[in-house]
């Protein structure tokens, strides 16, 4: 019993190390960079055990959801080559025999598909937890039903036009109330009997400022 | 000695004192008026604070030489600017005409003059109205959150960023390809685009809205126009101290280089800055002036005017660095992270272990032990000094580095709104003078009949503007514009300042301009406003306009096309102009100098040929002036 136990404890680093070479890695694994300093800054939690055990499981999820198999547990993950940088590489082992691998395609889909979920259980993003090799699904552009610069261009061209028409209403007005005040003077002025154009001229400036004397006079001479 | 041209019949041309002073008292509402001095000011300070204070001056202090620069261009300011502007004030206060109402006052044969400037006026205002067209599309552009400048677009399938956008960045994505959609070289109209035209009649219409009556409506217009630019530029200045790097910015703008003092270059281009800042030789400011009382100062006036366009080049030059310091700051400090983090994912150092401050040790202490490995990296080298000269001028430090800036600032679209509002108040008071300088000239001229409104005049010129000004709205519109800006408005105000000044001081005579101003102002002018007026001025503007003339004719003629294909992009590539654009461009800047001595020579072989009717036209004009404006007086009355 004890020897089989002893085996079994020296056997379990031996079987794990083929798991972490090169060669599997490239194959089967995909590298994780994990940059927790710059997305929280202050509040930045350490890296330990834990959280690997943490990552491990949401990992796990991962493949549990993709796959609707709800065999898959922790000890499936496999992680390797664990650097201070925090960057480690992870395989996945299929449920049911331990020494199979899954592909490398259903861990990227399995991944991508609960990326969200991933990313908010570190509290980290896209880019600070960073899947080498899978690309992140961009957030659809914010689309509009009309484009809001349309918007403000209809409300400040509604504007000039009302200051349009109301200037060129004016205009009209004033017009057409001269033209009214006009007929109306000269009516008058046949029932006077006043003289001509210059007469007139004389008239008006007369009402304008009574105390001038006759500047009407300096202008008939200049004429 | 004082040299005078024979300039006979001057005398029934022009009113004499007593009749301006009569003028004075007995036209109410004849002429159009000023409501108040204020408006005046507003009015010329607006036109001549323009869009180039804002991004033309700091790039020139920038890059010649800094806090240096500031000599050459505040001693062209005194020498070239004042007097220059002094002039067209005193000669449109005196003869109360538009700019082709004035010369042809002075000499008959000089109505070219005028209606050069006219055209000058004309083509200036297509193009720069269309710049405003640009603004406003940028500002109705600004009401969403996130600006739509900050972020590449994504692609069909949502793997990744539109190329185009990828490769250079999204300010000038928006810029290049959302705006202006442009083609990739001038051959390539590529047809209107539908929201540029729309922005163009939006501009168009906020123009004859606010000119419709001519000074009347303008007046009113300029108490916000002009004014508020001067508000925002104090609140981005309060914004901009505030952020990092902003000191950086401004040290940079304003550390001396003397040995700048040394190239011509700099003085010529101090000149030119002088010059086209202060809207000379447009006929807008002869026409503003004209309607002041006859004993305004304007004298005072010139010189409160070169202080303020001065004082706002240089304000707006503080402000506009501060900010460019921030983006320089904000672009180095992404090199240096991206370099860190590829050197920290490289080594598998831990997270804070390469900070900015240790970033140079460290790479030189990993490159001795793994060369190798660094090679492989391919490392920027982020260079502050690099990112600071890269200060853009005109359209460029407009809409891509500034909306950059702009974007890395809290509450982005608010900075946003602000900043194009004060482009658009900017451009819109100096279209206000270009508006003018074209409408009281047609009049004059009587190209229109008396009895059309004034509204219509305005209406007639807005429209037909715009018509030609939609060549702008194609997608190689901003080439067109380019060539624009490069011809229209360069030589031919060169020519017309010159002649300007040899019309008053040697064709009206310069004891005649001495005791009219005498007469208008109390005093004559002193030996500083003869020397610049008779010599000083005609000689620099002539220098300027030798350089320009042959540095144009000299080199090949190119321009900067935005070409995703090219091998450089996003670096804009240079292509040389096809042969026919030579046609346009003689058309652009030949046609306005060559009308000057064209109507010249017309005049003379009218004249020549009607000599007999030539004394009974001379007692014509002299009733003629009078009765013209007793004639305003009484349909004003009406």
């Amino acid at each position: 019993m004890w020897v089989w136990i002893v085996c079994l404890l020296t056997a379990a680093p031996a079987l794990a190390e083929p798991l972490c070479s090169k060669e599997v890695c490239d194959n089967y694994g995909y590298k994780v960079r994990i940059s927790i300093k710059t997305a929280l800054g202050d509040k930045a939690y350490e890296w330990n055990e834990s959280e690997m055990f943490l990552f491990r499981a949401t990992v796990a999820f991962a493949m549990r959801r993709y796959t609707s198999d709800e065999t898959y547990n922790v000890s499936d993950i496999v992680v390797c080559n664990k650097t201070a940088r925090v960057s480690f590489w992870f395989l996945v082992t299929s449920p049911a025999n331990t020494a199979q691998l899954v592909p490398r395609g259903q861990v990227e889909a399995a991944v991508r598909l609960s990326r969200n979920r991933i990313n908010s259980a570190f509290l980290l993003t896209d880019q600070t937890l960073q899947f080498v090799g899978i690309l992140p699904t961009l957030a659809p552009p914010i689309s509009y039903d009309t484009p809001p610069w349309l918007i403000v261009f209809g409300v400040v061209m509604g504007v000039v036009c009302a200051g349009i028409i109301t200037l060129l209403l004016s205009t009209l007005l004033k017009r057409t109330r001269s033209k009214k005040n006009l007929l109306e003077t000269e009516e008058e002025e046949d029932r006077r009997g006043s003289i001509t154009a210059n007469g007139r001229l004389c008239e008006s400036l007369r009402e304008k400022d009574p105390g001038r004397g006759h500047p009407d006079d300096v202008h008939l001479s200049k004429l | 000695m004082k040299l005078q041209i024979p300039n006979p019949g001057l005398e029934e041309r022009i009113p004499s004192h007593a009749e301006l002073e009569e003028l004075e008292e007995v036209q109410a509402r004849g002429r159009p008026q000023w409501d108040n001095k204020a408006q005046y000011m507003l009015t010329c300070v607006g036109f001549c604070v323009g869009l180039g204070n804002v991004w033309r001056f700091p790039y020139l202090c920038q890059s010649h030489g800094g806090g240096a620069f500031m000599i050459p261009f505040l001693l062209l300011l005194v020498l070239e600017g004042v007097p220059l502007l002094h002039l067209e004030f005193a000669i449109g206060q005196r003869l109360r005409k538009a700019s082709v109402g004035v010369w042809r006052s002075i000499n008959p044969y000089l109505v070219g003059v005028g209606i050069s400037s006219t055209l000058v006026s004309y083509m200036v205002g297509m193009y720069y109205n269309t710049i405003i067209a640009w603004v406003m599309w940028y500002f109705f552009n600004s009401f969403q959150d996130p600006l739509p400048w900050s972020q590449c677009p994504v692609n069909e399938n949502r793997t990744g960023l539109v190329s185009e956008c990828a490769r250079s960045s999204p300010v000038d994505y928006f810029w290049y390809r959302k705006t202006l959609n442009t083609s990739t070289k001038i051959e390539d109209s590529g047809g209107l685009q539908w929201w540029m035209v729309i922005c163009l009649i939006a501009a168009w219409m906020v123009l004859w809205v606010c000119c419709i009556r001519g000074i009347e409506t303008t007046g009113k217009a300029v108490y916000i126009t002009s004014t508020l630019p001067y508000v925002v530029l104090t609140i981005f200045l309060i914004r901009g101290l505030t952020l990092k790097g902003s000191m950086n910015g401004i040290k940079f703008l304003f550390t001396p280089d003397l040995n700048e003092l040394l190239n011509p270059a700099t003085w010529l281009d101090a000149g030119a800055q002088v010059f086209y800042s202060f809207s000379l030789a447009f006929g807008g400011l002869i026409s503003f002036s004209s309607y002041n009382s006859v004993h305004n100062n304007c004298e005072q006036d010139a010189v409160t005017i070169s202080i303020i366009n001065g004082f706002t080049s240089i304000y707006a030059a503080i402000v506009i660095y501060s900010i460019i310091g921030f983006r320089a700051t904000e672009r180095f400090d992404d090199c240096l992270s991206g370099n860190i983090v590829a050197l920290l994912n490289a080594f598998h150092l831990p997270e804070g272990n390469i900070t900015e401050s240790n970033y140079n040790e460290v790479l030189q202490s990993l490159n001795s032990t793994s060369p190798e490995i660094i090679q492989a990296l391919s490392l920027k080298t982020c260079d502050m000094q690099a990112l600071l000269s890269q200060g853009v001028e005109g359209t460029g430090l407009a809409f891509i580095v500034f909306t950059e800036a702009i974007t890395k600032m809290p509450i982005s679209p608010l900075w946003a709104m602000l900043f194009f509002i004060m482009l658009f108040c900017l451009g819109l008071s100096t279209m206000f003078g270009s508006v003018e300088g074209v409408v009281m000239p047609l009049q004059d001229l009587n190209v229109f009949p008396k009895t059309w409104p004034k509204e219509a005049l305005t209406g007639i010129v807005c429209l037909a503007s715009f018509a030609i000004a939609l060549i702008f709205t194609q997608r190689s519109g901003e080439y067109w514009l380019a060539l624009f800006d490069s011809f229209a408005g360069s030589i031919p105000l060169l020519i017309i300042a010159f002649c300007e000044m040899i019309a008053v001081c040697y064709i009206y005579g310069i004891d005649r301009f001495n005791k009219d101003i005498e007469f208008m102002i109390g005093h004559k002018p002193n030996i500083f406003w003869q020397a610049t007026w008779r010599v000083i001025s005609p000689l620099i503007v002539l220098v300027i306009f030798l350089f320009y003339l042959v540095s144009t004719a000299t080199k090949e003629l190119t321009y900067i096309a935005w070409n995703p294909e090219s091998d450089n992009f996003p670096m804009l590539e240079t292509m040389f102009y096809p042969g026919w654009i030579y046609v346009i461009i003689f058309i652009l800047s030949g046609v306005p100098a060559l009308i000057i001595p064209l109507v010249a020579v017309y005049k003379y072989l009218w004249k020549s040929c009607c000599r007999s009717d030539n004394t009974h036209k001379k007692s014509i004009s002299t009733v003629s002036f009078f009765t013209s404006e007793m004639l305003t007086l009484e349909t004003s009355d009406r």
